[in-house]
């Protein structure tokens, strides 16, 4: 398919954003309906069949209430973090190959380009408790730069790992690399490292925790914090952050499936890969919403400890077990 | 699908895209807000929410010095895994020498580990 230069710019400009605008909105309605149905009650079931339109309720009322800049805050920090918080994961999903032909964009440096942009997030997260100018905001900020400064070393040190394994940063090269059967995805290449299984969980681990997904959601310890870092945005404010939370989840999982499980490869042969692509990303997605209504939250010196002393030795010992075996062998 | 080297006009729309994906809801949240329900501001509704307590005390407070240690901690183990990022992507054909100087690299790494461990900084109370 060969479409005009111009032309697919805009194609893929509608469509990250349409893709992006419709799973932050139904991300949430799974979210609800799963914590629902974890806990043996319907979720929402009023707007709509199956609270299908929830959504949209949700977007309306948001959209109704006033934008209120608390008296005392830092203005313009204040209004730049939800848009700072929003961009860096929308340049990260340019790079995702959905399947074998779609990419809005194929960098040989893509995998470093997601990196590059996902630490930018901790910045608007910090920007927007800081500039608040409240108590439980500034503790949330606080938290969340030591806990995702924390969880990143892990998770480059298996990124790095990765791209030793497969020899490129360049993401569609690096599905191209697990054609075939399930036992070439990386996540069950145990010839070349026994532990990736294993490698694979630290990443899944990092992932939550660099998106303060629970158990690691301190950022945003409603029971303690009030709403944490978000404490005093209100209206659609606090919308956008949401939306980029749940799109930064996406970009997470997207990526988990690119680099362990195969990306958009068929186990059977059967199917176009963008379907499988979504399956493997959307099991992901309904693993973390698992999670978070199966786990309490764990607590703040607990969560540093695991990334500093489990992880981390974890996360070197199997870089440098998988460097020597595969010089050795 | 063949790897593209000048992909950077791309990543400028989705800039300006995701700008709009964030300030589309906003503003019409702000359009709503004027036309329909006029802003009345007041002491009290614009003041810092601590759960209705009146707050006291400013919150922009100082840190304890132990963050700008952790602070820098952090900051060796990420240039030094910045680093280890094109000893990964040309690894295949690396020397033995090169491996070795890379893996004594390696365990500077662990040994700086190893240290913040000892000295305490990995300990919270």
């Amino acid at each position: 398919m060969t479409v005009p230069e111009p032309y697919r710019l805009i194609l893929y400009l509608a469509g990250i954003l349409g893709f992006v605008g419709l799973n932050a909105a139904y991300l949430v309605w799974v979210e609800r309906k799963g914590a629902g149905r974890f806990q043996r009650r319907p979720g929402p079931t009023e707007a709509g069949p199956a609270g299908l339109l929830q959504p949209i309720a949700d977007a309306l009322k948001l959209m109704s209430k006033q934008l209120l800049v608390p008296a005392g805050v830092d203005r313009t920090l204040f209004r730049v973090a939800p848009l700072l918080m929003m961009s860096p994961v929308l340049i990260s999903l340019a790079v995702i190959p959905w399947s074998e032909s779609l990419a809005a964009r194929n960098i040989n440096v893509g995998l470093l380009m997601i990196f590059a942009f996902g630490s930018i997030n901790v910045m608007a997260v910090m920007l927007g408790g800081w500039s608040s100018r409240n108590k439980y905001a500034i503790i949330s900020a606080a938290r969340v730069v030591s806990q995702n400064v924390a969880y990143e070393i892990p998770m480059l040190l298996v990124i790095v790992t990765m791209i030793m394994v497969t020899g490129t940063m360049d993401l569609n090269e690096i599905v191209r690399q697990q054609e075939g059967f399930i036992w070439n995805w990386n996540i069950f290449r145990v010839w070349v490292n026994p532990l990736m299984p294993l490698t694979f969980l630290v990443f899944f681990t990092c992932m939550l925790a660099e998106t303060n997904r629970a158990p690691f959601d301190m950022a945003e310890a409603e029971s303690e914090l009030v709403a944490g870092a978000y404490t005093e945005y209100s209206s659609m404010g606090f919308g956008v952050f949401f939306m980029a939370e749940y799109a930064n989840i996406l970009l997470g999982c997207a990526l988990g499936t690119v680099l362990f499980l195969g990306g958009w490869q068929s186990p059977i042969g059967i199917l176009p890969g963008v379907f499988w692509f979504l399956a493997k990303m959307y099991f992901l997605i309904f693993t973390v919403v698992w999670i978070r209504w199966t786990f309490p939250r764990t607590q703040f010196y607990g969560l540093l400890n695991l990334s500093w002393k489990i992880l981390i030795p974890l996360s070197l010992f199997t870089l440098i077990l998988t460097s020597a075996m595969m010089k050795l062998f | 699908m063949q790897t593209d080297t000048s992909p950077y006009l791309l990543l400028l729309v989705l800039m300006v895209g995701a700008l709009l994906l964030a300030l589309v809801p906003i503003g019409l949240a702000r359009l709503w807000a004027l036309t329909a329900s006029p802003p009345k501001p007041g002491a009290e509704k614009n003041a810092i929410y601590e759960c209705g307590l009146e707050s006291k005390g400013d919150a922009w407070v100082q840190f304890r010095p132990q963050y700008y240690i952790y602070a820098i901690i952090f900051l060796v183990f990420d240039v030094e895994t910045v680093f280890l990022l094109p000893f990964a992507v040309s690894f295949g054909g690396l020397s033995a020498g090169a491996f070795v100087a890379i893996m004594i690299f390696l365990l500077l790494l662990v040994e700086g580990l190893v240290w913040a461990w000892q000295k305490g900084v990995l300990s919270w109370k």
